[in-house]
């Protein structure tokens, strides 16, 4: 019953996340058990890429959730990306120990360099993964309690909502840029060396990065299925589409958006956690107000409104981003700045939207 | 159908004749300080196929021996000439330089070039020039005479700047001497009163215990750092007790109107900060505020009036006095045919749709900041200031204000009233506000709703096109201008009420303001933190602003 | 001055904020043993200096069908706004049954309670089909929890049958919403209202736009909801008015002008002065 409310109904769904099902069992066959010179071996490259990338679509999912569904526009999921993603660097921070640059037994190199002598508080616990991965769902999950509930409170919708959490992530930039924070300041946290007891330059952990990515993307998927499914997102549709007519059904709004804000922003952190252990470094830039706006593109061009339409974004505006930055990183801002006026003003449903229309078409015909 | 279009654009010829009277008016300013730098030069300049007096005197300088230079030195103090003081202090620096024809050649070295001291032309080589040889008798003399001429010299500044060097350097016998022979004929408060500092300054040296005292209640309320110093030292070590209290008191004080100074240098700076914003975000306001539209693309257009400047200094290198005032229209025109171009090729098909005008403008943004970079490039440009706004308003020792910032700050309200009255007293201004207000209805009545979209978005982005003109001059001229700016204006706009341009005026100053009194107690990042984190807050509180549009209409 | 006394108000020491009170519970039982439900006593309520109610009295009886008319700007919509707790009003009070004060409470809970309402726009979930926008309307828990792991249960499922067939919508139940022909938009969403077993229902001209055989229909609905629920109904078409109407309320510029059968109403000097004109 339930399997069916998740998947059967789905098709679209099912072939997207068969695809990231099929990318986590073969990509890491063919990185670590077939030799280099053969024509199938996928390199580390392309595998921490692919982990990249799920853990993009993840975001994009979280992102979907609350946009494409609930109709809020949050410019501002980044910065609950980059939060889970400071968590999960904290940990790794925390596994070097006595290996960093000054062999500091429990202070950071950065820490050193400020001449501090003990570790600030927020550090402590966080050499514990347990800890830390409580910590990656619950200070982004808080954030977004408080900010949220302040913003749906006193009704701030629509473009006011987008405009402050944007303000909300760059004021988090501002901040984490300082020395002062304890987070690293400019370079952030980098140098990380092993997790959970496993190097980080191994090829074995990066494989396992990347299915690990895979296997929460599929998780993230089902929750997001289950909620969008249920009553409950059947409610969050019609605040969408007409908020005065829900609250006057007997709904109130302002907590059904303001849970779903909070899922969503964990989720967004979860992505995050997973994002850096698998690219080696964290720092303020991903708070850039660039990087959350860049988010709800992938979404819409996937499609917003399905979920697997976010999964098709995230990869395929990262897998452009990734082809012109290599081959012409001139073009990059052209296309992807182009991307969001045609996007918006030919393809309101996004590829997805596009696909289903010709697959009409091609039934009639 | 007709009659709306040409009142349009009867409208946007009325509203370009506001420009060029403004345009004129500034010019005006700008050239009477053209004046005045030209006639300074013309007034000493002899006629040089003959020389004169002076110059034999001059060229007798670099020849011969020291103590001849001494003499000849005294001889040439007599002379009101203008080029004195550039010989003198270039002598005394080591700078004067000569060669061995006759007459010499007599030139003032600075760096790798060399500038004839009679003509003040380049000269083509600094071949055989040597340095003239000083020592320090002759050192000492300079310094007094120098410091003489200047303090005849017929600009309050430089007599000013005179009298404070010998505060700095130490007041002997021998100028207090020359300070008040100065007293007797000076007119300006301002020098008199570091005239008098002087003096008091002098009088604490004194044996007299009497004098001393009087000395110090004159310097009660000084702003001079000597002063102050020199206070500090009776008061702590001084063996007469009287003086000692006198000298505490006197520096109480001072200290009160070194804060009350300091305030209002904060107050300053932070209007001026506003005046910022308020350029940064008064496009938005129209664009965001009236037409209820998300640009993003805003700050690119701001970016954009910057690098126009910086194209009007590139095309005409020889009028970088002017190049503002030919920026200012140049950028209204050049930003506003963007932004409409913008309107019909992007936005008009958005209308209704906010989320996704903020989505496309941003795109458009991104598309800009590239084509920039990839046009100029991706580095800053340089924007060079005209002499008329560079330099500091020295008001006393603690509070000065940079010529910069004053002329942004009335700049700002000028472009803001003048906005202000578009609107208000305008047709297109009454018909902006009726489309926005109800766009059928407008219709209805004959308003081309489509072209006063058109018309004011080129507006609001001119706008931004003359933000960027006066924010090339405080900050760098890049790609990235733009992006600096967006959040800080839509922070000041929605602060400010949306749709109420006299709320983006009190938004800007107050948020200005703010942050300029919370950056000494912690630092520019977190005062910037702190307002955008009590804005956030302020906008829960009040959803709609400052000064929230009321009635029916905004209740839907 | 008024700020001040604010202040002085915010740090009074016995001051109770509202945020540690409990949130007011909805007494199960609306207390009717008066005869009215609904008490609406000395309603103002004014924007930026424009008065849409001037102490606005009324008083509904339970099972009543009351039809409200007035010319534009005579505050119906505003009324409307008021009782379901959209608009705050600036002074005046009202009770929904002899105890319950809805002033105090959200327009989430004034809906749970049992007051529906009907805007004068159609407004459907037009995303959802049919089936699922009385899904949603109809009474249940309505908490964030409840909804996400919870599906209707059998008495709710046949609630929604009845009222398909009410409405004469039971063939359209798998139809999307925004599918549906105007005059179907408007059952709908008087579906909708009925799901959620209100004790009273407001309805904002429910006959605009229809066809004659459809206002037909709508008088034959409204009329048979009478009795069970008290049904108020904002209306400009004299006809559809004249055929439903047992008590009619005139109201102008804010406040009551008139109330009575419709042909007192009728010809009352004043209200004839205010439909034609001096």
């Amino acid at each position: 019953m339930l399997i069916q409310r998740l998947l059967l109904n789905d098709r679209g769904g099912m072939v997207v996340l068969g695809l990231v099902a099929l990318i986590a069992i073969v990509v890491p066959v063919l990185n670590l058990a077939v030799p280099p010179e053969s024509p199938l071996y996928v390199s580390n490259f392309t595998v921490g890429l692919l982990g990249k990338f799920l853990c993009f679509a993840l975001l994009a999912l979280s992102v979907d959730l609350i946009w494409g569904y609930a109709g809020i526009l949050s410019l501002g999921h980044g910065a609950f990306f980059t939060l889970g993603g400071y968590g999960m660097g904290m940990y790794l921070m925390r596994q070097i120990g006595d290996r960093g640059v000054y062999g500091h037994p429990e202070l950071m190199d950065f820490m050193v360099v400020l001449n501090w002598e003990t570790l600030p508080w927020y550090w402590q616990g966080f050499d514990m993964f347990w800890f830390a991965m409580l910590m990656v769902l619950l200070v982004p999950g808080l954030l977004a309690l408080v900010f949220g509930w302040l913003a749906f409170r006193s009704r701030v919708t629509g473009v006011y909502f987008a405009i402050i959490t944007q303000a909300l992530t760059y004021a988090l930039m501002l901040a984490f840029f300082r020395n002062e924070m304890g987070f690293g300041g400019n370079n952030g946290l980098n140098d990380f060396k092993d997790i959970l007891g496993f190097s980080l330059s191994a090829d074995s952990t990066r494989a396992g990065l990347l299915i690990a990515s895979a296997i929460m993307l599929i998780l993230g998927y089902l929750a997001c299925r289950y909620i969008v499914t249920s009553r409950m997102g059947r409610v969050i549709i019609s605040i969408r589409d007409a908020e005065s007519r829900t609250r006057f059904s007997g709904y109130q709004v302002e907590s059904y958006k303001l849970w779903l804000f909070v899922f969503s922003a964990m989720l967004a952190a979860v992505a995050g956690a997973l994002y850096v252990p698998q690219v080696g470094i964290i720092n303020p830039g991903e708070f850039s107000p660039l990087n959350s706006i860049e988010m709800v593109v992938w979404v819409a061009t996937g499609g917003r409104g399905t979920l697997f339409g976010a999964l098709v974004g995230a990869f395929s505006v990262n897998y452009a981003k990734t082809f012109f930055t290599t081959f012409s990183p001139e073009t990059w801002l052209f296309i992807l700045g182009g991307l969001f006026v045609m996007v918006t003003l030919f393809m309101p449903k996004g590829l997805v939207g596009l696909a289903g229309r010709l697959l009409r078409k091609g039934d009639k015909e | 159908m007709n009659t709306p279009c040409r009142a349009i654009t009867w409208q946007s010829l009325r509203v370009c004749c506001a420009w060029l009277l403004l345009l004129c008016s500034l010019g005006f300013n700008a050239s009477l300080h053209a004046q005045t730098n030209a006639a300074d030069p013309n007034d000493g300049t002899v006629e040089s196929a003959q020389p004169n007096e002076f110059e034999t005197l001059v060229h007798q300088l670099v020849q011969g021996n020291l103590p001849n230079r001494i003499k000849t030195v005294s001889k040439l103090a007599v002379y009101d000439d203008e080029r004195l003081p550039a010989i003198f202090t270039a002598l005394a620096a080591g700078d004067l330089q000569a060669d061995r024809n006759d007459p010499p050649t007599v030139a003032i070295r600075d760096g790798d070039v060399a500038t004839d001291a009679l003509t003040g032309e380049m000269l083509a080589t600094t071949e055989g020039l040597r340095r003239v040889p000083v020592h320090n008798a002759l050192r000492t003399q300079l310094r007094g005479l120098i410091a003489q001429l200047s303090l005849n010299n017929a600009d309050a500044q430089v007599r000013y700047d005179a009298v404070r060097r010998m505060i700095y350097d130490g007041i002997d016998e021998g100028t207090v001497e020359m300070l008040r022979a100065r007293q007797e004929v000076e007119e300006s408060t301002l020098v008199l009163e570091a005239i008098e500092t002087a003096r008091a300054l002098f009088q604490l040296n004194s044996e007299d215990p009497s004098v001393r005292l009087e000395a110090v209640q004159q310097l009660s309320g000084s702003l001079e750092r000597q002063a102050r110093n020199e206070l500090a030292d009776i008061a702590a070590n001084d063996a007469a007790p009287q003086l000692r209290a006198e000298a505490q008191q006197a520096l109480q004080s001072i200290e009160g109107r070194i804060s009350f100074y300091r305030f209002v240098e904060n107050l300053f700076f932070g209007l001026s900060l506003g005046s910022v914003l308020l350029l940064a975000a008064i496009g938005l306001a129209i664009t965001f505020g009236v037409m209820g539209v998300i640009n993003m693309a805003h700050g690119e257009l701001i970016m954009l009036g910057a690098y126009t400047t910086w194209g009007v200094q590139v095309l005409f290198p020889s009028l970088i006095e002017w190049s503002l005032l030919i920026a200012i229209p140049a950028a209204f025109v050049i930003t506003g045919l963007v932004g409409i171009l913008i309107e019909r090729g992007v936005i008009r098909f958005l209308y209704g749709r906010p989320l996704e005008t903020l989505l496309a403008t941003f795109g458009l943004s991104l598309v800009l900041q590239q084509a920039v970079r990839t046009l100029f490039s991706p580095l800053n440009r340089s924007v060079s200031s005209p002499d008329w706004i560079s330099g500091t308003l020295v008001i006393n020792p603690v509070l000065s204000i940079t010529y910069t910032r004053l002329y942004i700050l009335i700049f700002g309200l000028m472009v803001f009233f003048a906005l202000l009255l578009v609107m208000k007293r305008t047709s297109l201004g009454l018909k902006v506000r009726a489309v926005s207000q109800n766009r059928a209805m407008a219709r209805a009545v004959g308003v081309r709703s489509s072209w006063v979209d058109a018309l004011t978005f080129g507006l609001g982005s001119g706008v931004a096109g003359i933000a960027g003109v006066a924010l090339s001059q405080i900050t760098n001229v890049g790609p990235n201008l733009g992006q600096a700016y967006i959040i800080d204006s839509f922070m000041v706009v929605v602060f400010g009420g949306v749709g109420n341009l006299w709320g983006t005026l009190v938004s800007a100053m107050s948020l200005g303001l703010i942050n300029n009194f919370l950056e000494p107690y912690a630092g520019a990042m977190l005062a910037k933190v702190m307002v955008l984190i009590m804005l956030i807050l302020f906008i829960q509180k009040r959803p709609k602003g400052l000064f929230p549009q009321k009635g029916r209409a905004a209740a839907d | 001055m008024k700020t001040t006394e604010q202040l002085r108000e915010t740090w009074r020491r016995d001051q109770v904020f509202d945020f540690v009170q409990p949130p007011p519970a909805f007494d199960s039982v609306v207390d009717t043993t008066h005869g009215p439900i609904l008490y609406v006593e000395n309603i103002s309520v004014s924007f930026d200096g424009f008065k849409a109610l001037n102490n606005l009295d009324l008083t509904i009886d339970e099972g009543e069908l009351r039809c409200i008319i007035g010319p534009n700007g005579a505050g119906k919509t505003t009324m409307m706004d008021v009782i379901t707790g959209k608009t705050k009003p600036d002074t005046g009070s009202i009770w929904f049954g002899q105890r319950i004060d809805l002033l105090k409470r959200s327009e989430h809970q004034i809906a749970r309670g049992g007051i529906g309402r009907k805007f004068q726009k159609p407004t459907v979930f037009e995303a959802l089909s049919v089936f699922e926008n009385l899904e949603l309307a109809t009474a249940s828990k309505k908490n964030v929890w409840y909804t996400l792991n919870n599906d209707l249960n059998g008495e709710q499922r046949d609630r929604i049958d009845e009222v398909l067939r009410q409405t004469g919508l039971t063939e359209h139940y798998h139809q999307e919403a925004g599918a549906l022909s105007h005059g179907q938009k408007q059952w709908l969403e008087i579906g909708m209202l009925l799901v959620q077993n209100p004790r009273v229902l407001l309805v904002d001209e429910p006959v605009a736009g229809m066809t004659g055989e459809e206002v037909e229909k709508t008088a034959e609905l409204l009329t048979s909801l009478a009795g069970r629920h008290s049904v108020i109904v904002v209306e400009h078409d004299m006809a559809f008015v004249r055929s439903i109407a047992r008590k009619v309320t005139v109201l102008h510029q804010g406040s009551v002008l008139a109330e009575g059968s419709m042909d007192q109403v009728q010809n009352n000097p004043r209200v004839i002065e205010v439909y034609l004109g001096e």
